[in-house]
């Protein structure tokens, strides 16, 4: 299921040292959820993501494991301190084994 | 009337259908029970500590909005009581987490309690649930 996957985040270019940032992050995903049935009333196999990490310079934000029970194209908003200039790593991992990345780098001022 | 052994087998069965009923509800809740006993490791849950905010009533039960926090919390585990899987998400919170808040977008299958069960700093645990009314239900169909 790589096809039409697209990873969008929103974090800002720049902080301040230590500022606390409002993250935000959406993948376009349909989370098969198991539990449908086709037009012939097999059952549609489950194919979602299951984790979601964040990491800035190696250090972990949030990780986050996914069930079924999240909705399609799973969102999600939180909260992260800046230590210092550097990156922030998303990492979605999908039930077929495929790793969806982003990167952002902040600049601190 | 006289009573003929399929009458006799239909009359069985039927009590089996009956016994039944009530058994599929136990097991969904046992599988919550399983899912927070694996979280918590059988630990006392207080009240107070976790705030879940859902909408009291929602329209589209494929995507209910919820915002989950507990301040200095390592984790929170979301449970959904209603749904053929409770299991919703666990997040797990690192160093560079500011806050100990996420909000997300949520299956529900039918009018149900959402549960919040956090895993504070002290290793202590705080549950807090909160009933959300499903218009039309999030699960194919």
């Amino acid at each position: 299921m790589a096809d039409g996957v697209k990873p969008r985040v929103r974090v800002p270019d720049e902080a301040t040292a230590g500022e606390v940032i409002q993250i935000k992050t959406l993948i376009s995903h349909p989370m098969e959820s198991g539990q449908r049935r086709d037009d012939d009333g097999n059952l549609i196999p489950r194919s979602i993501i299951n984790r979601f990490t964040v990491e800035f310079g190696g250090e972990s934000v949030i990780d986050v494991a996914l069930e079924p029970a999240i909705s399609s194209n799973p969102y999600f908003e939180f909260e992260a301190t800046v230590p210092s200039s550097g990156t922030f790593v998303f990492t979605w991992y999908d039930d077929d084994g495929d790793v969806y990345t982003e990167e952002k780098t902040v600049t601190v001022a | 009337m006289q009573v003929t052994r399929r009458d006799t087998l239909a009359l069985g069965l039927g009590a089996a259908a009956l016994a039944a009923l009530p058994l599929r509800a136990q097991t969904a809740n046992a599988n919550i029970e399983a899912a927070i006993l694996d979280f918590t490791g059988d630990a006392e849950l207080a009240d107070g500590g976790v705030t879940l905010t859902a909408p009291e009533i929602a329209e589209n039960g494929n995507t209910v909005p919820i915002k989950v926090e507990a301040p200095g919390a390592s984790e929170i585990l979301v449970l959904a009581a209603g749904n053929p899987n409770p299991q919703v998400g666990r997040f797990a919170f690192g160093p560079l987490a500011a806050s100990q808040y996420a909000s997300t977008r949520i299956r529900l299958a039918q009018t149900q309690d959402v549960i919040a069960i956090a895993k504070l700093e002290d290793g202590s645990f705080a549950r807090t649930s909160q009933e959300v009314k499903v218009t039309i239900g999030g699960c194919g169909g």
